[in-house]
């Protein structure tokens, strides 16, 4: 079985800061892996650099067989993300947004496919109202339809749960389990420890833009991620 | 300034490994440069004042011409190389190239400032007036805005890859620009002059002087600028790396 | 190839909805181009015999100055609301981007260009054939544009950007003005043997769209 992602020696400043130094990464398909770390070491420019919005300032970034810097509009086609923004137009409604994004994804009937996603996700009676009306979490979950949209391979999700309610968090739950069952790949960042050990298939702690621990999940313990993340 | 090397054996080996040994051993090349200035600006000096012949028409004036045609041919060279070293720093995404492209966008602009300035002096007496709309004159001034505007666009930008690129898109759409607004501004009026075809031997051989130790002393200044930006970069870094 | 213009029509599409939804560009840009001829008019104490010959230059004024309102206004849209992340993650093409852009700031320009047209023929009294003028507009608003979505977006991340704006696109943009004033004077009262401003601006127009194109996705992305 092939890996989804293959991170090699991966280095990455930004202005002249160093924020990623040599890391080394892999995911299979129907994996879920838990990017933790404390904040600034370098969990939200990893997830940049493998969504193709930043390129790496050294070593290689393989997504599907696809090199990030020679392949990096293939990769965009097979890669949903979901970040601290919500990468939404304010002016748009919820479901001008994904038809939207949906013809730049080039999704066969967009249209269609926005309505099932935002059924799915609990705003079928908001879909046609403008995205500067939603709170937070309406926000968000719009901002899940617009990363599931294109029916993507690989799932980068930087603090999905944010400002989501207790029913929007069981919502998504489900949509990622169906997406790890047909063989897609999940990488998400998130500070909550036991909710990481819970749902991930492999674990992987930065630490000033190294990684610091990177095993499967069963063989690591809350207590290791903790020592990790104190010293 | 780079002209003396006060690095240490051990600070040379850390260079070389972390591969900036080419940058330590630029003195030498400044010291021959410098020379050859200084040379090169003691005879142009004696060419212009004493060797060169007054011009039956401008008298004495005229000799302002050879300052400002050199510093007008440094400008406008300066701008077509700044073209040059942003495209190489763009493909490259090496930082050396963005540099040398801000060393040749300062040093570029000083000469073009003095430029227009000897040119607005040596127009004064000739044309009556501190300033006239002829074609070079404006074209140069129009130039000059562009310097303006890319240095306080990388200004502003400060010393990131982005502030890199977006300067190198703006030099290569203003050396675009350059022959069209030449070409437009040309047009649009009369003629800059004197021809140089007209000038007497001695005048020539002057102004060829003159241009070639300019250029002796561009090389030199984008040197001494091009160290300056990195060690100007190298200073940033270390204190955002202290801040921490 | 269809995919490329259906990405840059779904773009301008996006970008007029939102303007229009946000309501503030189009009346501002309008009402600054009739203001600027007024005071122009009163400036030039313009009623006199010779008005044809600073009658074209007002216009290009007034045109170039409402063109750089509006071009920081778009530009300061797309920064407001978290920048170009939005479009950057979706596999578009980056060349489409800068086209949806670029018929975005026409499209405006263009709107106020025809509403401040027939004011300043009436204004200025003149007796020109409007037709004659349109392709003349036209040309020189696509060179003005086209440098303009280039320094907006050059300028878009810093802080004095309203400021970096003009001084970035007036020199570029000398040869497009040079040529569309002669061009216009030359209706009102044609001169011999002019060079020919026509195909100076329609080269600017052709070589500077080609660079810009290919230059563009430098400008936006790493």
């Amino acid at each position: 079985m092939s890996a989804l992602v293959e991170i090699r020696r991966l280095r990455k400043s930004f202005g002249l800061k160093p924020v990623l130094r040599g890391v080394d990464l892999m995911l299979g398909p129907g994996e879920r892996l838990a990017l933790l770390g404390a904040n600034g070491a370098g969990k939200t420019t990893l997830l940049r650099i493998l969504a193709c919005l930043t390129r790496p300032g050294g070593g290689t970034v393989t997504v599907a067989g696809l090199d990030s810097v020679r392949d990096a509009q293939q990769i965009r086609r097979l890669v949903g993300f979901v970040g601290h923004q919500a990468y939404l137009y304010e002016e748009l409604t919820a479901l001008e947004n994904l038809t939207f994004f949906g013809r730049l994804y080039d999704v066969a009937q967009a249209d269609a496919r926005g309505r099932a996603l935002l059924e799915r996700l609990g705003l079928a009676r908001r879909m046609h109202d403008r995205v500067a009306t939603f709170s937070r979490g309406m926000i968000q979950r719009v901002a899940w339809a617009r990363a599931l949209l294109h029916a993507p391979r690989l799932l980068l999700l930087d603090e999905p749960d944010t400002g989501l309610d207790q029913e929007g968090q069981q919502l998504i739950d489900v949509l990622v389990q169906e997406h790890i069952e047909q063989g897609g790949g999940a990488i998400f960042t998130t500070h909550q420890l036991e909710r990481a050990l819970q749902l991930s298939e492999r674990i992987v702690l930065l630490k000033g833009g190294k990684v610091a621990l990177q095993d499967a999940t069963e063989a690591i313990s809350l207590a290791d991620v903790q020592e990790q993340l104190r010293v | 300034m780079a002209l003396t090397d006060h690095t240490l054996p051990a600070e040379r080996k850390a260079a070389r490994v972390a591969g900036q040994e080419r940058d330590t051993k630029l003195p030498l090349v400044s010291l021959v440069l410098a020379g050859l200035s200084l040379i090169g600006g003691l005879i142009s000096a004696w060419m212009i004042f004493l060797y060169a012949p007054t011009d039956a028409l401008q008298k004495d004036p005229q000799r302002i011409f050879y300052l400002h045609l050199a510093c007008a041919w440094v400008g406008m060279l300066a701008f077509v190389l700044l073209a040059v070293t942003s495209i190489v720093a763009l493909i490259r995404r090496n930082e050396r190239w963005d540099w040398i492209s801000r060393a040749n966008a300062e040093v570029g602009a000083v000469f073009l400032t003095i430029a227009l300035v000897t040119g607005s002096l040596w127009g004064r007496p000739i044309w009556g007036a501190w300033w006239v709309w002829e074609p070079k004159l404006t074209a140069t001034l129009i130039m000059w805005f562009m310097y303006i505007g890319y240095l306080m666009l990388r200004s502003y930008m400060g010393r990131t890859l982005d502030s890199m690129r977006v300067g190198a898109v703006m030099a290569i759409l203003g050396a675009i620009d350059v022959p069209i607004i030449y070409l437009a501004v040309n047009w649009w009026r009369g003629q800059h002059p004197t021809q140089v075809s007209q000038l007497p031997p001695e005048m020539l051989l002057t102004m060829l002087v003159v241009l070639l130790t300019f250029t002796i002393f561009y090389v030199f200044l984008v040197m001494q600028v091009y160290q300056l930006q990195r060690l100007q970069t190298l200073a940033q870094r270390l204190r955002l790396l202290v801040m921490r | 190839m269809k995919q490329f213009f259906l990405q840059v029509f779904a773009i301008l599409w996006k970008d007029i909805r939102c303007e229009l939804r946000s309501k503030q560009t189009w009346f501002s840009m309008g009402m600054f181009a009739l203001l600027v001829l007024v005071i122009f008019n009163f400036v030039f104490d313009l009623r006199i015999d010779d008005k044809a010959t600073v009658a074209p230059g007002v216009l290009w004024v007034s045109f170039l100055f409402a063109s750089i309102l509006g071009l920081s206004r778009t530009m300061a849209m797309e920064q407001e609301q978290g920048s170009m992340d939005r479009l950057l993650l979706c596999p578009v093409d980056r060349r489409a981007i800068f086209l949806a852009k670029l018929l975005g700031n026409l499209l405006f320009i263009f709107v106020v260009e025809l509403v401040a047209l027939p004011v300043y023929i009436v204004l200025f009294n003149l007796h020109i054939f409007v037709g004659a003028l349109v392709p003349v507009v036209l040309l020189g608003t696509v060179g003005i544009a086209t440098i303009g979505t280039m320094c907006a977006a050059m300028a878009a991340t810093t802080r004095a950007r309203e400021l970096l704006l003009p001084l970035l696109v007036f020199p570029l943009v000398v040869p497009v003005m040079i040529g569309a004033v002669r061009l216009t004077e030359a209706l009102i009262a044609p001169l011999p043997n002019e060079p020919p401003w026509l195909g100076l601006i329609i080269a600017f127009d052709v070589i500077f769209l080609g660079v810009s194109t290919l230059a563009f996705q430098f400008i936006i992305e790493d």
